[in-house]
């Protein structure tokens, strides 16, 4: 197979197949906590809403993936450690209000990260111009969920609140410099917080107080250093591919 | 879908019951010619209460199929074996839920709720099709849900185009069209493991031997003892008999699985020359009956897991309907003539 | 608080540019904008469509069947507006 070639390329320091990894699982990893949800939404049409977004990622995800390698070894045959999301993605989908604000997070500053890809003229300026505009839907859909959610009902404002806090420490992570990737993260993660504050604010929430990051030096996803659930995740995700090795599907 | 036009000539009836009652013969004999020329019943026109109450315990029961249906596949998703059977699973169960929503929009043009048809099968005062009670073991077991099960909705589904009710034969012919992908999903992943490895093969085979005899018995009873098949025919909401379509089914079924080079678990199974159809099997009408009480694998686990669904979920829809209340500047459904008159233009009306 | 169930929209598609908008099907929302956004996942998402309305069902007023003979026989009866009803002498172009 010409996958394993490729796929030994991996483990050399290409830049831009670090960048593709990083990525790359991210928009996997997403995507799998969001068909996490299928047959669980809150109503139907959510049911259909987030399975768009979910199919959106996955599909950024095998072209990225495809980038550094053979898609399917490279999802189904790393150990933990390999992966190279950050955190955030990979945190458990809790409640709607939980999903939601990971879902602001994630795609405001996927949808800055595009913008900034696509008008560059990198490997990745061709999926990132089409990702962008999927990955605006997201963020779309995020601000209108968090808009009902926040200013809704005390119930939900005050889940909605817990979520954005919970979630908080996970932000820092995704304005890191990542190797193979020409991105001003500092610029990011200025217009980040400006865009993601206007929508808590508008939907009558504080912006979360505290660290954006872990207080661990070893550092987090990026690194390849996951929270516990993750290894959870794989495990489910990787167990029938890895029970056949070699096998087609 | 007209619902809201039905809504008001419920409104006028309801007003004028009088006039109803002295209109209905007339109304019947209209009713009864529309449907012997194959023309459609629309929301608004005069109906038989029976007519009425079939379609809408049949369209619930096709809506309430694709949603419960959702979850055998569902278990899947978050294990499929590659990224391409991973991204076609999950299509697959979004349209289940895209098609359990055409239908209920379909049942609503006749006045019923979705929340109360809803509420129907969380307390299991409407059913949803047996064969979902069945659990998904293994990963063939997708495949042999869109191959079989699919196959079986499918034959059955097609008819339904020309149902004589137009909100429901349109939703069928949009479901139809959509999904002609599903079964040969299932058909492509079974051949998959069937040339895969000893192991796969034999892990299709299995799914196969399970699936078969539920999927035939997805027609419904036997002829002889359909309760509601007569009727239904007549008024043209069906077009075939169970026993029919089953044997339609049999007979696409046996040169796939050949191809497949899978055997079905049925060994009376043969080519009848004199009938031009394959004979088969004494089909265990005990197991229908009993998993169709609540007897089967899987009724209590789905039903509990679609309640939770929506008992979790009940504050995010209150949610959005206190927001909307709250920002109903925008929002013209809640009281339109006050709106109107407060914001003249309303920017509720979105192009997009 | 209320449980009631969302109000229900009619949804509309173009489904390319140059046609009418046509009647697509129907969903609930809890208000005009995700009413849109449930509209363009639902109805548009094998690449169905340009541009989608969205109406309130309730905003819909509708002729009634009981109506239908006052209401469309009258223009049963005046051929006179189909070009059909006219006979244009053999070999005339351009009519």
């Amino acid at each position: 197979m010409t996958e394993t070639t490729k796929a030994r390329k991996t483990r050399e320091p290409v830049p831009h197949i670090a960048a593709a990894l990083a990525l790359g699982d991210d928009a996997l990893v997403l995507s799998h906590r969001l068909g996490e949800w299928a047959g669980h939404a809150p109503v139907l049409e959510e049911e259909v809403a987030l399975a768009n977004i979910a199919l959106d990622l996955l599909g950024q995800a095998r072209v990225l993936l495809s980038m550094a390698g053979d898609e399917d070894e490279l999802a189904y045959l790393r150990e933990e450690r390999a992966f190279r999301n950050v955190q955030l993605v990979e945190q458990p989908n809790g409640d709607f209000a939980h999903t939601i604000a990971r879902q602001l997070y994630f795609s405001t500053y996927q949808r800055l990260l595009y913008a900034h890809l696509a008008a560059g003229d990198g490997e990745f300026a061709g999926l990132a111009a089409k990702a962008v505009k999927e990955v605006a839907y997201h963020q779309d859909h995020a601000e209108q969920w968090t808009l009902r959610l926040g200013d809704g009902t005390e119930v939900s404002h005050e889940r909605m609140r817990r979520a954005c806090q919970a979630l908080w420490r996970f932000t820092g992570e995704m304005f890191q410099p990542v190797e193979g990737l020409d991105v001003d993260g500092e610029g990011i993660r200025a217009v980040w917080l400006e865009s993601v504050s206007a929508v808590l604010r508008q939907a009558t929430l504080d912006v979360p107080e505290g660290p954006q990051s872990g207080a661990w030096s070893a550092g987090a996803g990026r690194q390849g250093l996951h929270t516990e659930p993750f290894g959870r995740m794989l495990a489910e995700m990787q167990h029938l591919h890895r029970s056949h090795p070699g096998a087609s599907w | 879908m007209a619902t809201a036009a039905h809504r008001i000539a419920r409104t006028r009836e309801e007003d004028s019951p009088a006039d109803e009652a002295a209109l209905a013969a007339a109304y019947e004999a209209a009713f009864d010619a529309a449907v012997a020329a194959d023309e459609r019943i629309e929301p608004r026109d005069w109906m038989p209460d029976a007519y009425r109450a079939t379609l809408v315990r049949q369209i619930a029961q096709h809506a309430h199929s694709e949603i419960i249906g959702m979850q055998p596949e569902a278990n899947w998703i978050t294990r499929a074996p590659s990224l391409r059977r991973k991204a076609i699973l999950m299509a697959k169960v979004q349209d289940e839920a895209g098609h359990g929503l055409y239908l209920y929009s379909a049942a609503e043009t006749l006045g019923t709720s979705r929340d109360e048809l809803l509420d129907k099968l969380h307390s299991g005062r409407q059913k949803y099709s047996s064969i979902f009670n069945y659990p998904t073991l293994t990963w063939a077991d997708v495949g042999a849900i869109g191959w079989l099960v699919d196959g079986a909705a499918i034959t059955n589904q097609v008819p339904l185009c020309r149902c004589s009710y137009g909100p429901y034969a349109r939703a069928m012919v949009r479901i139809c069209k959509e999904e002609s992908f599903h079964q040969r999903q299932g058909y492509e992943l079974l051949q998959a493991l069937s040339r895969g490895t000893p192991e796969q093969h034999e892990m299709a085979q299995d799914a196969v031997n399970r699936w078969w005899w539920p999927s035939l018995m997805m027609f419904g009873p036997p002829d002889d003892q359909s309760q509601h098949s007569a009727q239904s025919m007549t008024w043209k909401i069906k077009r075939h008999s169970n026993d029919e379509l089953r044997q339609r089914f049999v007979d696409i079924c046996v040169p796939q699985a050949e191809s497949l080079g899978l055997t079905l678990p049925d060994p009376d199974l043969r080519w009848n020359e004199e009938r031009g159809h394959y004979d088969f099997g004494e089909i265990d009408w005990t197991e229908f009956r009993e998993v169709l009480k609540g007897n089967g694998p899987c009724n209590e686990q789905r039903i509990t897991q679609r309640r939770a669904a929506h008992d979790e979920g009940t504050w995010v829809r209150e949610a959005a309907a206190a927001y909307a209340e709250k920002h109903t500047a925008k929002d013209i459904t809640k009281d339109r003539s006050k709106d109107i008159t407060k914001d003249g233009a309303k920017d509720g009306e979105t192009t997009a | 608080m209320t449980t009631s169930e969302w109000p229900l929209w009619e949804v509309f598609v173009r489904s390319r540019r140059g046609l009418s908008h046509t009647h697509a099907g129907s969903l609930h929302a809890p208000d005009a904008e995700l009413a849109l956004r449930n509209a363009r996942d639902l109805y548009t998402r094998r690449g169905e469509g340009v541009s989608i309305w969205v109406v309130p069902s309730a905003a819909i007023t509708a002729s009634s069947p009981d109506e239908k003979d006052p209401f469309f026989e009258p223009a049963a009866d005046k051929p006179y507006r189909h070009p059909t009803f006219y006979e244009i002498p053999e070999g005339v172009k351009h009519l």
